[in-house]
């Protein structure tokens, strides 16, 4: 047995899995349309390169990848291209995005130009990650930071680590990829490591996931069985059931005992760690050539009369799978994610994107008024960043944002641990969220506050430079006119330096 | 969601779960957990605290009330949470059994409209509201601050409901018992003058208040604080921070002392389940409000009340000293917080101090 | 005696003084620098100063309120009160106790009835319009500042010179504070 860490605070959650993990992975009929927006990942917005008009085949590429951290998109059925431009996109904020619109025309017919990559077993690991980045995949777990880049980091790896926990409560997308499809998942591993050259990898599953577990021994037995080469190197590791284990940075605390430090990034203590189904979506991709354009999605909770996962592709709109699975209240919140750290959508209107693993839709609950704050500590008990939540509380409520930096508020992962242990019910989460976009508004505002400064001092000197070379010019020619009384020869000659001085700028000068 | 253009009014935050812990609930457990003490207070002192606890309860409820309705605050959500019911008990059980009711209505109305509401209520009180009120009473009301009654096996005049209550109320005794008859010092207050005049600790023991352990009979209500601070504890309701710090300073300061010279210190035990020890350990020094929040600075505000208590028994002015080493500690509270930080996950150095 | 020491005393202190004046003198005010630095720099005048700068001097001599500047909105004004030490003020021109933000405006050229006068581009203080005479100008969107002071009567042409929100983006999207909420439910 490997020995195992724990980290600070976190908390025992039920679980609500076997709502929507009692049956196998369905699919869903082709929808008529698709609407796939050009940012589904962290990074720059993919570049279209169809036009309106375009008849596209499923995986053909939409858009492509515009710097080292961006992604590209996929057509995730085929069809007619109909329009490129803003639609909603699955925010809390309901706001609306550039996207792609197809028209499907029900043959969900896949791309010829597709292949599996050639000689896998020679293929460079320049050569894999450049498929990797090819076929548009980003982190599923749902931080969406495109793979390819995460498989370049800037120095040696020797722990890669797949991350099969999902801890969240009622989300069972990955549980039921590693149950029905877990050869993929080792394979998909076992190319990762490769990419890396790590020296060990190891994918950790929580232990309430016993079914899974099962299904990847047997998977991985019959690899080692047939001597493919890697195989033995994968360390299946089942962790204790503690919420947010799955968090990366928890992750990794309990697996090797190190902390990410604080503001950096896993690579930087040697280790890499990858979402199971973003491994499955790298063994889709080199193994049979297939880009990202369809997920497993959850679709659960006490709202859904149909609870379960579906194989769901990319740019369907979310009112569509609501309609499919059936909602019982018509009131309920729709909320993308997991109960604990999901987002509450304004509406049905917005679409499966690449990070979306659950859809939840929970009857309404009682609200819960809160009371004022008792200082009782829980929050701070239960925080797996061992911050003060309280007292981050306490400075994003007085907006003392100075404070909120010293506190390290940055190291928050919204996790709701602290929200849900807190007997005065207070939202801390939506303090912390505020506080956070409000301190990067103010980092955004002063830069902009500075670049204008400068421009309006350049423009200032410019002002006072101009008004100078007035008045020198106007001197000029009173001297001119001076001499020219006393020698009434070349007057043209004395005032043409004059003329060349005149400013260049196409700005007109304020006379 | 049945018209998905409906755009929902404000953007709501995770998480989606409803909590299972409220204020009124954790308070509400620590009152439960108070009654094992309550039991064995009226089991060896009479119907007294029972008195103390139905006039300090009424009195709060009715001052809380009172403060709401000025204050304009919503009445039910505060009322109903049990704070101001856990204060009168803490202030009932610290003053004399069988106080006066006025005593208690004093307390009740210093402890909620002072030391609580008019700090800004639930959570914003800087002291303890029911030790602040103690201690006002203390200092103030001085004879009848130091009329504790006699354990029932000492005197064996068993007053019964009624004839506490009148007393209570009005200050008549049944005939044939006079006050004197059924009230003495504490045990604490004992030892003090004892020492003071010279005597040693053995000799002053001999005296029929003293038990086996502490004081004849405080030291089995101390036994069911201790029982009630422990269910507490398995509850997760307080840390165990706070309550170990404390007992173990009490314990290291008595027993240095009793190392040093036996005549003059008592044994450890004796400190431990004298007085208000366990009730301050367990209730009054875990009252989150007012202690300090992070693991260490619980730590450091446990034993420096530990400290406190001891030196103020020994040394001080007064019998007992929880009441003030809990005031003391209250103030040092925010420092400790400000320089205990805790590193956060990840940060390579101490977080920031100061 | 006690006299002549005290005399002695407050010579030499006086001379101490006047020494560290001339050796330890600052050029410019370093204090106008620091409330610069918290301006919004839309340099709008809404301020009733021709500038960021301006206000920011009057600021430093004590001569202007914190609460005068609209675009730096209730953020900026407690960071001028603490700069300053001075109480936080209710936002001028605003109800009292409301915490709305100035919403982000940006200038735009109707293109098809600008007629190149090349007014606006003089009155921008950012130079955050382009054009030459005779051509149509148009808006740097990243540059301007809302500052209005291109808007007509500078722009003699109606409807040609507008104002409209900045676009909100996810990146710059904002989660409302939960006690405006929580206000909200109280009233």
């Amino acid at each position: 047995m490997r020995k195992l860490w724990s980290f600070p605070g976190g908390i025992r959650l039920p679980g609500f899995k076997q709502l929507s993990n009692s049956d196998s992975i369905r699919s869903l009929p082709v929808p008529e349309r698709v609407y796939l927006p050009l940012r589904q990942h962290i990074g720059a917005q993919a570049r279209p390169v169809v036009t309106v008009g375009e008849h596209v085949d499923k995986g053909q590429l939409l858009a492509e990848a515009t710097s080292f951290i961006s992604a590209p998109v996929h057509a995730s059925t085929s069809g007619v291209v109909i329009n490129i431009g803003s639609h909603t996109v699955p925010h809390p904020s309901g706001i609306a995005e550039e996207c792609i619109q197809i028209e499907a025309d029900g043959e969900d017919h896949w791309y010829p130009a597709l292949a599996p990559l050639d000689n896998i077993d020679k293929a460079t690991p320049t050569e894999l990650r450049a498929a990797i980045r090819e076929a548009g995949i980003v982190g599923l777990g749902g931080a969406v930071f495109p793979s390819a880049a995460k498989l370049k980091p800037p120095r040696s790896i020797d722990t890669l680590i797949i991350n099969g926990v999902e801890c969240e409560p009622y989300i069972t997308c990955d549980d039921m990829l590693m149950r029905s499809n877990a050869e993929a998942v080792l394979r998909g591993c076992v190319l990762l490591q490769r990419i890396l050259s790590a020296g060990q990898c190891m994918l950790a599953v929580e232990d309430n996931k016993p079914e899974a577990m099962q299904q990847l021994r047997k998977a991985l037995d019959i690899l080692i069985k047939a001597a493919e080469p890697g195989a033995k190197d994968i360390e299946l590791v089942s962790i204790p059931t503690v919420f947010p284990a799955g968090g990366e940075k928890q992750l990794i605390k309990v697996l090797t005992g190190q902390e990410v430090p604080a503001g950096g990034l896993p690579y930087e203590l040697g280790v890499v760690c990858l979402n199971v189904a973003t491994t499955a979506a790298v063994y889709d991709a080199i193994f049979l050539g297939r880009p990202l354009v369809s997920r497993i999605v959850t679709v659960t909770g006490s709202g859904i009369s149909r609870p379960g996962n579906y194989q769901v592709p990319l740019g369907t709109p979310i009112q569509l799978l609501l309609d499919t699975v059936g909602v019982i209240d018509g009131e309920a919140k729709l909320i993308m994610g997991g109960p604990m750290m999901g987002q509450r959508l304004p509406t049905g209107h917005a679409m499966v994107v690449k990070g979306t693993n659950c859809i939840l839709v929970n009857k309404p609950q009682p609200k819960m008024t809160p009371m004022p704050c008792i200082r009782c500590g829980s929050c701070a008990n239960a925080c797996p960043m061992n911050l003060l939540p309280q007292q981050l509380y306490w400075h994003a409520r007085g907006k003392t944002f100075d404070k909120l930096e010293r506190y390290q508020l940055s190291s928050c992962i919204e996790c709701g641990c602290c929200n849900l242990v807190c007997p005065a019910h207070i939202p801390l989460v939506s303090y912390f969220r505020y506080a956070k976009t409000e301190l990067a508004d103010q980092t955004f505002k002063r830069q902009r506050a500075e670049e204008s400064r400068l421009r309006s001092e350049l423009r200032q000197q410019r002002l006072e430079h101009m008004q100078r070379e007035a008045e020198e010019r106007k001197a000029k020619r009173k001297a001119a006119r001076l001499t020219s009384k006393k020698k009434t020869v070349s007057t043209k000659v004395m005032a043409s330096p004059a003329v060349e001085n005149a400013p260049h700028s196409m700005q007109v000068s304020n006379d | 969601m049945t018209d998905p253009l409906k755009i929902i009014e404000a953007a709501e935050s995770a998480p989606f779960i409803s909590p299972t812990v409220d204020v009124g609930r954790v308070m509400r457990r620590v009152i439960y957990a108070l009654l094992p003490g309550i039991l064995a207070y009226i089991w060896f002192f009479g119907w007294g605290p029972l008195t103390n606890l139905v006039y300090a309860v009424a009195s709060a409820l009715f001052f809380e009330a009172l403060m709401l309705a000025i204050r304009q605050r919503p009445l039910w959500p505060f009322l109903s949470d049990g704070s101001a019911v856990l204060t009168a008990c803490l202030l009932a059980l610290s003053l004399p059994p069988m106080a006066p009711w006025w005593l208690l209505l004093l307390g009740s109305f210093i402890a909620i409209v002072f030391a609580k509401q008019l700090y800004g209520g639930l959570g914003y009180n800087p002291f303890n509201p029911a030790m602040a009120a103690y201690a006002v009473l203390l200092i103030s009301f001085p004879l009848e601050m130091s009329q504790w009654l006699l354990p029932l096996e000492i005197h064996d005049k068993l007053l019964n409901l009624a004839d506490t209550f009148r007393y209570t109320l009005n200050a008549q005794l049944p005939p044939g018992i006079t006050f004197d008859a059924i009230s003495s010092a504490t045990p604490l207050d004992k030892l003090r003058t004892g020492t003071g005049l010279g005597q040693t600790v053995s000799d002053i023991r001999n005296a029929p208040v003293f038990g086996i352990i502490a004081g004849n009979g405080t030291e089995w209500v101390g036994v069911g604080y201790l029982l009630g601070g422990l269910a507490l504890l398995g509850m997760r309701i307080i840390s165990w921070h706070i309550p170990v710090a404390l007992l173990l300073a009490l314990a290291v300061m008595a027993g240095t002392g009793y190392l040093i010279d036996p005549q003059q210190h008592t044994d450890p035990l004796f400190q431990l389940f004298g007085g208000a020890t366990m009730l301050g350990a367990f209730f009054i020094a875990t009252d989150p409000v007012t202690a300090a929040t992070s693991a260490r600075g619980k730590l450091i505000y446990g034993a420096g009340i530990g400290v406190l208590v001891y030196a103020i028994r020994f040394w001080g002015a007064y019998p007992d000293g929880v009441a003030f080493a809990v005031l003391l500690m209250g103030m040092t509270a925010p420092l400790l917080d400000q320089y205990t930080v805790p590193r956060v996950f990840g940060a390579r150095r101490k977080s920031w101090r100061g | 005696m006690d006299i002549l020491i005290m005399t002695a005393l407050a010579l030499l202190f006086g001379l101490g003084l006047g020494y560290a004046a001339i050796r330890f003198r600052v050029e410019g005010d370093p204090m106008v620098d620091k409330i610069d630095a918290l301006l919004p720099q839309t340099q709008c005048g809404q301020c009733g100063h021709p500038g960021c700068r301006p206000y920011a001097s009057a600021l430093a001599e004590g001569s202007a309120e914190i609460n005068q500047c609209p675009p730096g909105g209730e953020a900026g004004m407690r960071a001028l009160a603490d700069l300053l030490g001075r109480e936080p003020l209710p936002m001028a021109g605003m109800m009292e106790g409301a915490t709305q933000e100035p919403t982000l405006m940006v200038a735009v050229v109707n293109e098809s009835t600008c007629i190149g006068c090349t007014k606006c581009i003089q009155a921008c203080p950012v130079d955050a319009i382009i054009g030459a005479p005779k051509h149509k100008h148009t808006v740097l969107e990243d540059y301007c500042t809302g500052c209005e002071l291109c808007l007509p009567p500078i722009c003699p042409v109606p409807d040609c010179l507008t104002l409209r929100e900045v676009k909100p983006t996810i990146s710059r999207w904002k989660w409302q504070s939960p006690l405006v909420k929580e206000k909200e439910q109280a009233a």
